[in-house]
């Protein structure tokens, strides 16, 4: 019996990521996470409205027990609240949204979003500075034109390195509803965005124009009862994009087919199971977030109570599905009362498409790995992990007997949501976000 | 940690952990638990309204469910009759509650509302819910003249009683309205209790058969003992009628 559990527990060290307690990071609400494309830098936006970058440090200062270690790299104020005098409401100056764009030279881009307006951001280091003119005094004072006796060329000195930030495009007014989501076409020239009810498509450089490619706002807003709530552009396919309801369909569109894609190419929708029927059912089913796979042959949605994996070319139902807290389902109509059925939990993908992640509550979440149908529960918190120590799995006890070292159900905090993860591109080191820190988790390397 | 104020009443089926409708044993403890979940869910439509931009999404899914609760209670024909002079109209009225309590957060646009609920529908089930609706009902045919004005109007006098109602709340920030079923604080607790916990105080709370919890801590709610009377009135206050 103590054998069989010990076998097991090496079983699982091998065929899944053991995570090493990284870096902790305190901040505003953190209401985004996003790696760049190669993996070096790592954007969280924040309820303030705030844009915080950690680069990784560079692979000459590496020790041998583990990656580079991620530090602040930039820091700055994206969005400010504003107020729309017209309806007399506030905007939110919280970021929604951050998507970095493929580097293509020094400097690096990201398009970041609040309910109303995207900017994009151009992040440049700066680590010269011109020095030696004949006119300007090193502080900037001119000097006397007639107390120059000599001539000198300026030269460029090295100087601590500066990371500057300037918002280069503002791409505004387009979005009479909240946006939920941004996504940078593959062809890296266009990029959508989507509100409650439309989507809009517009050029990176063309800020005072946008076409509307998706509407679905009936004539008559009493007749309104589904909403946007994701949207994300193919990987590949510059023409294709796909997005998803609070009904709990997908839509995927081809902007080939006509110029307002409305009519949807496919619609993937899961048949209700009926013996799990209820008042909420509606409610748990609406998906909070779609991701394309890095391939591009699959989709992940995200509902309240599961993560599910679809092929492009199957719309009646998913191929994989995963519970990520199915012990909840008995308690909807409390989640129901406090709001937290409400919450918008977020997914991602590893750099290999095999492991996929979201978050739950009391600072859980979990990994899915769709090779060995295995899954973990891992806890982000200072309490509990030490630096440099491999996290422990968690476990929550649904109901009956509860074991040492178990939580039951009713113990969990709701107050502690992962609502943000994301995961390298290309190695095994994590973001997860819960409301007021940011860890960083990377794999044990030996 | 959640279901705060929900008192748990012995009703001699606390073993049902099914979750499934099917499972409860008495259809009038059903019905019950389902009247508490339509009156839940049109308090967060009203205090929807209170927000300064209040989350589409959130609104539209918990209209959905009202408007699933109306539709069964109508099947059961425990949704009382129309009013013989609306009674031409009651496929649209039935839901009519629906669409009054949603329009001011829907209607940011100021689009025109449609001719169709101009009017006819102040009476019958709209009397059967909070009051709420009935006081709304009046004034829409006159907002429809004004359609810019309408929705904030309605907003701004909800504005103006719910704050003699959340005088203890200090901040100025529009969210904390969202933060009102989730924040842990006292204060906001007992007004969460108040208005959450005292529809589960005569009878068994929304969440018992329904979905088959686990029991609750008596907590507060044991002094906010109250019946469909009480959550009246303070619905009452909400509308300053």
């Amino acid at each position: 019996h103590v054998s069989k559990f010990k076998i097991l527990k090496y079983i699982y060290r091998k065929k899944l990521i053991s995570f090493l307690f990284c870096l902790n990071y305190t901040a505003d609400i953190i209401s985004t996470v996003e790696f760049n494309h190669s993996g070096e830098l790592l954007a969280t936006g924040d309820k303030g409205g705030r844009v915080v970058i950690f680069q990784q440090e560079q692979e000459n200062k590496i020790q041998s027990h583990s990656r580079g270690e991620y530090n602040v790299y930039s820091t700055f104020q994206s969005h400010e609240p504003e107020f729309d005098y017209l309806k007399s409401l506030e905007i939110e100056e919280k970021i929604n949204k951050i998507r970095w764009l493929p580097q293509k030279n020094a400097a690096q881009f990201l398009l970041s979003t609040n309910d109303k307006t995207i900017k994009l951001w151009k992040i440049s280091e700066r680590d010269k500075r011109p020095e030696g003119y004949n006119l300007k005094e090193e502080d900037g004072r001119y000097r006397d034109p007639t107390t120059v006796t000599t001539l000198r060329v300026p030269v460029f000195r090295p100087m601590d390195l500066m990371v500057e930030a300037s918002p280069r495009r503002i791409f505004a007014n387009a979005h009479t509803y909240h946006i939920n989501s941004i996504s940078i076409n593959s062809d890296y020239e266009t990029y959508l965005s989507a509100d409650d009810l439309r989507i809009n498509l517009w050029h990176l450089e063309i800020t005072d124009r946008s076409f509307n490619i998706v509407d679905i706002k009936p004539a008559n807003m009493e007749e309104l009862t589904e909403v946007i709530t994701a949207a994300e552009f193919h990987p590949n396919s510059c023409n294709t994009f796909v997005y998803s309801s609070s009904k709990g369909t997908i839509r995927l569109c081809d902007m080939r087919a006509s110029a307002l894609c409305d009519r949807h190419s496919k619609l993937f929708e899961e048949p209700e199971d009926p013996s799990n029927r209820s008042f909420f059912s509606e409610i748990i089913s609406s998906i909070s977030d779609v991701k394309f796979s890095h391939s591009g042959r699959y989709m992940m949605t995200r509902d309240y109570l599961s993560v599910k994996i679809w092929d492009l070319n199957m719309e009646n139902r998913p191929v994989e599905t995963y519970q990520v807290h199915e012990y909840l389902r008995s308690k909807l109509c409390s989640l129901y009362e406090n709001d937290c059925i409400f919450d918008k939990f977020e997914c991602c993908w590893n750099g290999s498409d095999s492991v996929v992640m979201t978050g739950s509550y009391n600072n859980f979440f979990r990994m899915f790995d769709r090779n060995t149908k295995r899954d973990i529960t891992l806890e982000a918190s200072r309490e509990n992990n030490k630096p440099r120590t491999v996290l422990k799995p968690r476990k929550v006890c649904a109901s009956g007997k509860r074991k040492k070292d178990e939580i039951s159900v009713d113990s969990l905090d709701f107050n502690k949501k992962i609502l943000h993860t994301a995961w390298h591109p290309k190695e095994n080191i994590i973001a997860v976000a819960t409301t007021n820190n940011l860890y960083i988790f990377q794999d044990k390397v030996n | 940690m959640f279901a705060r104020g929900l008192k748990r009443k012995c009703v001699g089926h606390e073993e049902d952990v099914e979750g499934a409708l099917a499972g409860l044993k008495t259809v009038s403890s059903y019905s019950l638990q389902r009247q508490s979940l339509l009156d839940m869910s049109l308090v967060k439509l009203q205090l929807c309204h209170m927000l300064v931009e209040p989350n589409l999404c959130r609104s539209v899914l918990i209209a959905n469910t009202v408007r699933q609760i109306q539709e069964e209670m109508t099947q059961d024909g425990t949704w009382r009759a129309v009013a013989p002079q609306a009674a031409g109209r009651a496929p649209l009225d039935r839901l009519v509650s629906t669409e009054i309590l949603c329009r001011a957060a829907w209607e940011q646009e100021g689009a025109c509302p449609a001719p169709g609920l101009g009017d006819g529908h102040t009476q019958g089930p709209v009397s059967d819910l909070c009051p709420v609706t009935s006081a709304q009902a009046p004034r829409h045919p006159q907002s429809s003249v004004w359609e810019m004005d309408g929705p904030r109007e309605n907003r701004g006098s909800f504005h103006k009683s719910l704050d003699q109602i959340f005088e203890t709340l200090e901040t100025k920030n529009p969210s904390c309205m969202e933060e009102l079923f989730s924040d842990v604080d006292s204060p906001y607790y007992d007004l969460d209790t108040v208005l959450t916990g005292m529809m589960g105080g005569a009878r068994p709370g929304p969440c018992e058969g329904l979905e088959g919890l686990a029991p609750a801590t008596p907590g507060p709610s044991a002094s906010c003992k109250s019946d469909l009377g009480e959550l009246d009135h303070v619905v009452e206050i909400l509308v300053e009628t």
